[in-house]
């Protein structure tokens, strides 16, 4: 297949995703339109954990720390100085928080480049571990963050976390920044330094012989992974407008570790089919919380419920497809047109 | 020894605490030339191979290539200088094609990286397709290019030890270390392996180190042998020299097969 028409077909599936966000934005309620923008943010973190998880093999579970990190840059950033003086009630702000501001754009950005920073200084000592190791370390980092936001009130209002950030988060900012991340991604995974970090994942000892830094890759690959983690925490705390140190916990990062085995370890189709499925399952599953009658029989609605029926769903994949839905595989256009046309495999 | 040394070990010793898993071990390989570094199981061989790429700091000793001190370098930087390696158990990157593995190789000598690839400059673009044609020439020289777009673990045995000296090449080395590249293979396949390492050599002006427990490969292809015992260089010298020798025979077959010949 020509390259001019797979960049054509990529334009086209840009512009109808571009039409169906208009047709979105006038047509849908606040609630379905509420799903759509988690389904943005969710692909955004579980393409950011897939370049450092699937593709670079670093075990890391510190998405949460860094989420926590692009968050409150964003919204001190985001909040105008009056709002900040009405917000902190305990301690009154430092004055560079309560006078910092900037546009929506330039805080998220702020956002993404601190949660790098963070990644980069903590990846210095930790990406020597390996394995097991390292996702101990990268968990504890991110409880660190957690337990400092809500130990320096002066900057994050502690644990009463702040309320009232503006809502600038919406289709548009959300999917379009799911476009770059994607977009950055799939130009670095495809890429020869993609192959080195793939290299890495496949077999350290022999990517240190074919003359990789390997330390200098794993760093690089965290720092983008962290960045993106932290752009995702940005527009999460603008589209919830309410963030406090308690939402940062393990089960943040559990939600998108959750996202990128279900797609596939190594896989970008993969996230972003299961970063769509399970925010929109997750959604839809809300009524087996809710009582059900079976003809005379009732049963009563089980709060958690949910849950518990999401994680059957997740051991049954582990079970039956260990690799996630796509493996490593992705999507390609020829793959595309091969299934159509029914051609087993074309040059 | 003659002037044109391309690599110079000077008494490497490597201690694993109370254990010396290799003592005092010297060589000067000439520029271009077969070298082989032979011993029974558990002689120190593999560990000679990891301290000279780099992968073990030696106790002792330096390791020189042309004049410069390569000595306690990370792999990376052994392999930028010119050392490149195969490994006795192959290690390739399975689940990345075959062309991708070679193009790994070529990765360190690329000059464009990861932001010119987000930006996708010019640059990147032309580096990246002269990448490709490079490892697909690669790929032909070991006879591997129908297989291209396979992946590396699907390949027979045979194919993958070749593609392990692709991606090796890839790397532009002067020195190349080959960890029993005749291991598990037939008659038929060890004679083209013999023809092969001879045709690479003065394709690529490479110097070769070999280890290898085929004596046919070690006597046929070798101009200069090592042979290593206990960690201990045992003796060294020219095939005949080597075949000839009492310790080596001892070495290898015991003491009574001497004093019975």
């Amino acid at each position: 297949m020509k390259t001019s028409t797979k960049i054509s077909l990529n334009l086209a599936v840009t512009a109808a995703l571009g039409l169906f966000l208009f047709w979105a934005q006038g047509s849908l309620d606040g609630y379905k339109i509420q799903i759509l923008n988690l389904i943005a943010v969710n692909i955004i973190l579980a393409l950011s954990l897939n370049l450092i998880y699937g593709f670079t093999g670093m075990f890391s579970l510190g998405h949460a720390g860094f989420m926590a990190i692009g968050a409150y840059v964003c919204s001190i950033l985001i909040m105008t100085p009056d709002q900040k003086e009405m917000l902190f009630i305990l301690d009154a702000a430092y004055p560079w928080i309560q006078n910092a501001h900037a546009p929506f754009l330039v805080a998220v950005v702020a956002g993404g480049l601190t949660a790098a920073v963070a990644g980069y200084l903590i990846g210095v000592p930790l990406l020597r571990l390996g394995d097991d190791y390292l996702g101990i370390a990268t968990l504890g980092f991110a409880e660190i963050v957690r337990v400092i936001a809500n130990n320096i009130p002066r900057v994050t209002n502690g644990a009463l976390g702040f309320k009232g950030i503006p809502d600038y988060a919406n289709l548009w900012w959300n999917f379009g920044w799911c476009l770059v991340t994607f977009y950055v991604i799939v130009r670095i995974i495809n890429s020869n330094t993609g192959n080195a970090l793939k290299a890495i994942r496949d077999d350290e000892i022999a990517a240190k012989a074919m003359g990789i830094n390997v330390f200098r890759y794993k760093l690089l690959s965290f720092s983008i992974g962290a960045f993106f983690a932290g752009v995702g925490g940005a527009l999460l705390a603008s589209l919830l407008t309410t963030i406090d140190p308690k939402m940062f916990l393990f089960t943040l990062t559990f939600n998108v570790l959750m996202i990128v085995v279900t797609g596939g370890l190594g896989s970008i189709t993969g996230s972003i089919m299961a970063g769509v499925g399970i925010t929109a399952l997750l959604e839809w599953l809300r009524f087996v919380e809710n009582p059900i009658s079976l003809g005379s029989f009732e049963l009563p609605g089980i709060p958690g419920m949910r849950m518990v029926v999401f994680s059957l769903a997740l051991i049954f994949i582990i079970l039956f497809r260990r690799e996630g839905i796509m493996g490593m595989r992705e999507f390609t256009w020829q793959g595309a047109r091969n299934l159509l046309t029914g051609k087993r495999r074309a040059s | 020894m003659s002037a044109d040394v391309i690599i110079k070990a000077e008494e490497l010793t490597m201690r694993f605490g109370g254990l010396i898993a290799v003592s005092e071990f010297s060589a000067g390989i000439e520029r271009g030339s077969i070298a082989g570094l032979i011993g029974p199981n558990g002689a120190g061989k593999t560990t000679c191979f990891n301290m000279i790429t780099g992968f073990y700091k030696p106790t002792e000793g330096r390791v020189l290539l042309n004049g410069e001190d390569l000595t306690g370098r990370p792999p990376y930087e052994a392999c930028k200088a010119g050392i490149a390696r195969t490994f006795q158990n192959i290690r390739l990157f399975g689940n990345e094609t075959v062309l991708e593995n070679v193009m790994i190789g070529c990765h360190m000598r690329q000059k464009t990286g990861w932001l010119q690839a987000v930006l996708y400059l010019p640059s990147y673009v032309k580096e990246e397709r002269a990448i490709r044609k490079r490892s697909m020439e690669l790929l032909d020289v070991v006879g591997l290019a129908d297989l291209a777009s396979e992946k590396a673990n699907s390949l027979p045995y045979g194919a993958q030890r070749r593609l392990e000296i692709a991606r090796a090449l890839a790397t532009s080395p002067s020195f190349l270390l080959l960890d029993e590249p005749a291991a598990g293979m037939n008659p038929q396949e060890t004679q083209e392996l013999m023809t092969f390492i001879r045709d690479i050599r003065s394709r690529f002006d490479l110097t070769i180190l070999l280890i290898e427990h085929d004596m046919k490969v070690v006597m046929g292809i070798c101009e200069q042998i090592w042979v290593l015992d206990y960690g201990v260089t045992i003796a060294q010298g020219r095939p005949e020299e080597i075949q000839a020798n009492p310790k080596v025979i001892e070495a290898y077959l015991g003491e009574e097969y001497v004093s019975h010949a």
